[in-house]
């Protein structure tokens, strides 16, 4: 009798022993831990963690946005010295470097600002007061993407940075005047990642502003330049986008509030998840991921599809239709510096995004390419257009969601209630990190200070 | 003595069994479960590469099967698959000519891509490239299929999740 009270106390000591280690969330993740926490840690219990229960199918939803699920940065195929530290130090020094302006005035950094996330904080981008016709997106995380600019109207990181070098309304070069400067200033970096460069002193061959713009002075001269002599200039050219896409690739989103939220939830950690969010926020998560079906585009770990979607936006009075994604898609297929030029360093089975483009559809009309939203408080005002001030702003746009006209929206209105508003906005606020990068790449160089 | 010990192993047996401690492995997001049992999914969407029953085309023409080469198929990877066409009597029809169209029809859009048929990989076996899903969902793949002067349409409809 006495051996089996003692068995039946020792029964007892285990189980309550069990019980509190499972209950501290020290062992127990399998189910049947769950089920036991979740009897402690209920609401009568005072941890109040219902804001911070999620299904199964919601923590692989949650996990799906995680940074912890974004893969090491691949290589670019159509830049061989993307990963060149001479190629990275050349590219910070150019991306800051105003001389690539004739005035002197623009440099990438004008409106790619470091302590802005890489933006300008304007409605449109705007340099010598002049609006360009959109609103400038950060380069944080742009890496991974496959289309740059708002229509996609480029296809890798490089051949974005030499357009704006040359549009009258941003830098105004010209392709030979920056290959020269480049040439001069840079020649020891440059030959280093490109080798030997090519002589371009005689200004007959070479006029010292000549470019391919229609209308202008500088295409007429560089109309009558001799076939291989523009050949030699547009090589300068590229590497000098291929330099400046080295620098800008290593600018990658930092670990957020979320994505630590995020790991919690996958082991269903109540006690640090609650440490974490508000119960507002997670709400906010549970909206994002469920109701408010934001994760149709807003998904994988930088919150985007990385494809472009008509989402039925105001036109701001006196601003022209932007027909978007259906124009560029038809511009990058002709881009001279596309994944399939002969400045490209891949082979034509690398790019498959260009091969397989999307060029018909009546989706494409009016449809711009979906943000990613890390930092996405940091980075008003918002849309290609910068047309919505706060995300209180963009929040209203969804919750009624007008038709779109040209084009069809992809919205279908969420009409959250004022408090639901506010709680996705408080998640979105949990995305918030300094950029993951050297800390000397977020400054100027100090060659140049 | 006996008796005491045989419980105890059998208590901390029974409570070890239900409760596996969490493991770094696991904080990681490796090996983890749903509530259902299935293991958990990450990706925001995706199948099972062979998820697609093979189908016969809408007149019975053909009998067609689709494969995508990516496996688990995911959101956000333009990837390749491979169809296989035959005729109603299981003969493999080598001299088809495919076109491909698809999308979701409940968000009113396309591919966000322009997949189509690249290479004949012989014995009724076509290398269908580009295609691309983005976002989770209920999507269809239609393909018209034609040969020896007669065509067949077949739409496949499935969903990532």
């Amino acid at each position: 009798m006495r051996r089996l009270l003692v068995a039946v106390a020792t029964l007892a000591l285990i189980l309550l022993v069990s019980v509190v280690l499972i209950a501290t969330g020290l062992v127990g993740g399998g189910s049947v831990g769950v089920a036991i926490r979740g009897v402690f840690e209920s609401p009568a219990g005072g941890a109040a963690p219902a804001a911070h229960r999620w299904t199964g199918a919601e923590r692989g939803l949650i996990a799906s946005l995680s940074i912890d699920r974004l893969p090491s940065l691949p290589p670019d195929p159509s830049n061989a010295v993307g990963d060149y530290p001479d190629a990275v130090a050349l590219g910070h020094a150019l991306f800051f470097d105003s001389g690539l302006s004739p005035d002197g005035s623009v440099s990438c950094s004008t409106c790619h600002q470091p302590d802005r996330y890489f933006t300008d904080g304007k409605v449109l981008a705007n340099v010598r007061d002049m609006d360009t016709p959109r609103h400038t997106p950060t380069i944080v995380g742009i890496a991974y993407s496959d289309w740059y600019y708002w229509d996609g109207r480029k296809d890798s990181q490089w051949a974005q940075a030499l357009a704006p070098q040359e549009a009258p309304i941003e830098h105004g070069g010209t392709r030979t005047a920056h290959a020269r400067y480049v040439l001069s200033k840079y020649r020891r970096l440059y030959e280093s990642v490109f080798g030997p460069a090519p002589d371009l002193s005689d200004t007959t061959r070479f006029p010292p502003e000549a470019a391919p713009l229609e209308g202008e002075t500088s295409g007429t001269a560089w109309e009558g330049m001799a076939e291989e002599d523009r050949g030699a200039v547009n090589r300068v050219f590229a590497n000098i986008g291929k330099s400046i896409a080295a620098y800008s690739r290593r600018i990658l989103p930092g670990r957020s509030r979320f994505d630590d939220y995020a790991k919690a939830a996958l082991v269903n950690d109540w006690t640090r998840m609650s440490e974490l969010f508000s119960a507002e926020e997670a709400e906010g998560l549970r909206l994002f991921i469920g109701e408010g079906q934001c994760t149709d585009c807003h998904n994988g770990p930088l919150f985007t599809n990385g494809t472009f979607h008509n989402i039925g936006l105001p036109l701001p009075e006196g601003s022209k239709f932007d027909q978007g994604r259906s124009q560029g898609s038809l511009q990058v297929v002709e881009d001279v510096f596309n994944c399939l030029g002969e400045f490209s360093d891949a082979n034509q089975e690398a790019c498959v995004e260009l091969r397989f483009i999307k060029l018909e559809g009546e989706e494409l009309v009016g449809a711009f390419k979906v943000p990613g939203l890390r930092n996405v408080a940091e980075t008003a005002p918002y849309m290609h257009n910068g047309v919505f001030p706060d995300l209180e702003a963009v929040i209203r746009h969804y919750n009624h969601a007008p038709p779109a006209f040209p084009g069809h929206s992809d919205l279908v209105p969420l009409a959250f209630t004022e408090a639901q508003s506010a709680a996705l906005k408080a998640f979105m606020l949990t995305l918030s990190a300094p950029p993951d990068a050297p800390p000397d790449l977020l400054r100027q160089p100090e060659s140049q200070e | 003595m006996r008796i005491r010990i045989l419980t105890c192993f059998l208590a901390v047996t029974l409570v070890l069994a239900g409760c596996n401690p969490i493991t770094r492995s696991e904080a990681d997001g490796d090996g983890m479960e749903m509530d259902d049992g299935m293991p958990m999914d990450m990706s925001g969407g995706s199948m099972a590469a062979d998820s697609l029953e093979t189908q016969e085309t809408e007149n019975g023409l053909f009998r067609v099967s689709a494969v995508s080469q990516l496996d688990p198929v995911v959101i956000n990877e333009t990837h390749a698959w491979t169809l296989h066409v035959e005729s109603a009597d299981g003969t493999p029809v080598a001299d088809a000519t495919i076109t491909i169209d698809g999308g979701m029809p409940e968000h009113n859009h396309g591919f966000p891509t322009a997949p189509r048929v690249t290479e004949n990989l012989s014995g009724g076996d076509y290398l269908l490239e580009g295609m691309r899903f983005n976002m989770g969902g209920v999507w269809v793949l239609t393909l018209e299929i034609s040969s020896g002067g007669q065509s067949d349409t077949v739409t496949f409809e499935f969903e990532l999740k």
